[in-house]
């Protein structure tokens, strides 16, 4: 298992579990990252942060700091 | 009593362009009650239906308790109770959208879905199977297209048909036995406390340990216990708390009904949006062809356009067309002097003010909403997210501060585009500390009076502005005001697609009509008070209007208060008086200070008076004079401004306190640490100031906690 922040771009993975707890968890998973959903790592923002994945055939950015939250396959 | 429908779906579903398409020009935008988010309604254009009422809810991704958006939504959709809802949901993104659906559902109001954007689905090659979807759903399904109108009236008025039929919404989702069977029990134990119809909503709700809810239900505690045990055996069950196992199972629901109805043509290939994406944000181009989009909206707002178009109107409608016409015609009339002053001074003079601004904000405005219409503005946050966080700012802030440059009065303005209300009421806070046009002839007065025009003085009035942003939002961020409300940056990037024309236009239109109306009065107001109190004041006692500002209400008062600025090492009530005028308009501060030194009139950079500012000015305290007037309280106009924007007063009260306290603790600071090592001794001052760097730098280093995750409150807490 790894930390999504560390997928490299271009891969395509498999979430297996969030954790943490509160408002960001329940946010990044009412935008549709829930447990056995495919996440592609589409590119980095010029300066480094945040990231933007596809998921659910729609483009999401979030930040490296939330994206520890989710460990993928 | 009209019926009343609520409009309901995801931000970038089309909500707008079809809340567009059935109101028509019949529209009223207001506020929610104590927030900045905006409140539209609107009359249904519809010929079978009369007296149907549309209310646009904020666009939402979820029912959960977090934002303030879904706080506002929800807590509409159960206390006011509305006869129907249209949820619109972008048929281009089917999954993520019917997430809002099922939840909605729950409410037991009855709905129509409304699946929107049906013509790219059609030309993408995908299928739809609304009928399905509508079995699935338990609800009709009408496939629509927002932007060519189609469909819309057939949505509408099925609303309204199930509105006056009064149909309750019965879900046909059911989860998994072992969730269902907890949700069943709580909703036993919930009995009557709860209206039958959103008793299923209500039950999730306390499944999820919603604390709103949990809050009006008001439960006692044998019974809290007795659900607790409920919500922990099902989380010990499933490995997992009870939030995450609703919104599992709720896209487990849908996963499984999409598949039934949902056809995706299979090929991989690059949609226009995303070949557009590859450059527009691309590691190398990203930055460059943002500084262009920035360079082109600030040229045509504050460089061309915009400044041509609010000059014409500033120096020749309402400076040589207006005032001489108006003069003319009260002389013809007879009107007595002070009546005279008071129109041509006092009243065309604060109205000139107000709509002085308005072109250049609608050009502002236009190029605003076609960049947040097109997707770039999402975009634009992306891309600066990383610089902006850090000072508890967003990436868009980049904007507002960019034309505050320019005028603070549009940039307040700008700060419209931030969804997050913590970001944006900073950003609110902080935008007029850049220094903007009108502060520059103070700049040049200053520099030229006692540095010799050095060339440093004006760079270093962009750099004391840039570090006010900074350590403010450092400081700010730590406090208990701006701690609440944590805002996840998760955040959707729309596909970018051709801006509509109405929508442009309309979003322009009420961004500016928003400003004459509620900035306006607060403008006018103080600009009439500040001209009684220059051109009135006390001879042989009695109240008499007089020719020299020396004799006026002002002088006395400027007296009055210069003892406060003496630490600052300006105590001359003449510079007093200039800061007070520079309210009505910074620039003011020069022409004010030519006349109290005796000066008709001076040049924009008030040369004439250079020598007299040299002699009664230390290099120290005319320095700490100009940092005073750029980081105090800003125009009136830009305050009309905040208070637009804040939509509240006690906010915008805090916010120029703050503002001008700011400024007097650093130029204190400046002036008294100045005159240390300047070799002046030490005194009560330099002890002052010594406690305001300790303080500052205890502010700026505090940990920061961000506060225990709470629910978004709808109240305006302060």
């Amino acid at each position: 298992m790894e930390v999504l922040k560390e997928v490299a771009c271009g891969r395509t993975v498999t979430v297996q579990k969030i954790v943490g707890q509160g408002a960001v968890k329940r946010r990044i998973m009412d935008m549709g990252i829930t447990k056995g959903t495919e996440i592609y790592v589409r590119k980095v923002a010029p300066l480094g942060d945040p990231m933007e994945v596809t998921v659910r055939g729609y483009e999401l950015s979030l930040r490296k700091a939330d994206a520890e939250m989710i460990l993928v396959e | 009593m009209p019926t009343k429908i609520a409009l309901a779906g995801n931000p970038n579903s089309g909500k707008t362009t079809l809340f567009n398409a059935l109101t028509g020009s019949n529209q009223y935008v207001g506020n929610w009650p104590g927030v900045t988010i905006e409140k539209k309604e609107g009359k249904l254009r519809s010929d079978t239906y009369k007296d149907i009422t549309i209310v646009d809810l904020p666009g939402i991704y979820s029912l959960s308790p977090y934002t303030l958006e879904e706080v506002i939504a929800r807590d509409y959709l159960i206390t006011e109770n509305p006869d129907a809802i249209i949820n619109i949901v972008d048929g281009t993104n089917l999954e993520r959208n019917l997430y809002l659906t099922t939840q909605l559902a729950e409410l037991g109001i009855p709905m129509v879905v409304a699946v929107n954007m049906m013509d790219i689905v059609e030309k993408n090659g995908d299928r739809i199977n609304l009928d399905k979807l509508s079995e699935k759903l338990g609800c009709p399904v009408i496939g629509i297209s927002a932007l060519r109108k189609a469909g819309i009236t057939e949505a509408a008025e099925k609303a309204a048909e199930l509105a006056n039929k009064k149909v309750p919404m019965t879900p046909k989702h059911r989860f998994s036995d072992e969730l269902e069977h907890a949700i069943e029990s709580i909703e036993g134990l919930l009995g009557d406390r709860v209206e039958d119809k959103n008793k299923r909503w209500t039950a999730i709700k306390v499944f999820e340990r919603d604390i709103k809810i949990m809050e009006r239900l008001d439960l006692d505690d044998s019974l809290k216990e007795r659900i607790e045990n409920i919500i922990d055996g099902c989380e010990t069950d499933m490995d997992d708390d009870s939030e995450s196992i609703i919104t599992n199972e709720r896209y487990l629901y849908i996963s499984s009904i999409i598949k039934d109805c949902y056809r995706r043509k299979s090929n991989k290939k690059m949609t226009t949006s995303d070949k557009i994406d590859r450059i527009v944000t691309n590691r190398w181009l990203a930055l460059p062809i943002f500084a262009l989009a920035m360079f082109a909206v600030y040229y045509l707002a504050v460089t061309t356009v915009g400044t041509w178009m609010t000059d014409w109107t500033n120096d020749v409608l309402f400076g040589e067309i207006i005032p001489p016409a108006m003069e003319s015609f009260l002389d013809s009339i007879g009107t007595a002097p002070w009546l005279q002053s008071l129109i041509l001074d006092g009243i065309i003079a604060g109205v000139g003010a107000v709509l002085g601004f308005i072109p250049q904000m609608l050009v502002l405005f236009l190029a605003l909403a076609l960049l947040e219409d097109c997707g770039y503005m999402a975009r634009v946050a992306f891309i600066m997210d990383r610089i902006f966080r850090k000072f508890g700012l967003s990436g868009k802030s980049f904007i507002p501060m960019l034309i505050g440059t320019g005028c603070g009065v549009p940039g307040i303005m700008a700060s419209r585009t931030i969804e997050n209300e913590r970001d944006r009421r900073m950003t609110i806070m902080v935008t007029t500390f850049i220094p903007c046009g009108a502060k520059l002839p103070v700049i040049a007065l200053i520099s030229g009076a006692l540095f010799n025009g050095a060339w440093w003085v004006a760079p270093s009035a962009y750099f004391v502005g840039i570090a006010a942003i900074i350590f403010s939002g450092i400081i700010l961020k730590k406090t208990r005001m701006f701690s609440g409300d944590p805002a996840p940056f998760v955040m959707e990037l729309p596909p970018y697609h051709r801006p509509v024309a109405g929508n442009v236009l309309r979003s322009m239109w009420e961004r500016g009509w928003s400003f004459i109306k509620k900035a306006g009065t607060i403008i006018l107001l103080s600009t009439i008070v500040v001209w009684f109190a220059s051109s009135f004041g006390i001879v042989d006692g009695r109240i008499v209007m007089v020719d020299d500002v020396n004799d006026g209400f002002l002088s006395k008062i400027g007296g009055a208060i210069a003892p406060v600025f003496a630490p600052l090492g300006w105590g001359q009530w003449q510079a007093t008086v200039a800061t007070i005028t520079g309210l009505v308009a910074k620039e003011n501060v020069v022409s004010t200070l030519g006349i109290l030194y005796g000066f008709a009139e001076v040049a924009e950079d008030g040369f004439e008076i250079w020598g007299l500012l040299a002699s009664s000015f230390t290099v120290l305290s005319a320095y700490s004079f100009l940092v005073f007037n750029l980081l105090c309280a800003p125009c009136f106009a830009a305050i009309g401004a905040i208070r637009r924007e804040m939509n509240n007063t006690k906010w915008t009260l805090f916010a120029i306190g703050y503002q001008t306290l700011f400024a007097y603790a650093v130029s204190l600071s400046i002036y008294q640490l100045g005159m240390l090592f300047t070799g002046n001794g030490f005194g009560i001052g330099t002890a002052a100031a010594i406690l305001i760097v300790a303080l500052f730098l205890y502010l700026l280093m505090r940990p920061y906690r961000e506060r225990p995750i709470e629910a978004a409150s709808v109240q305006a807490s302060m």
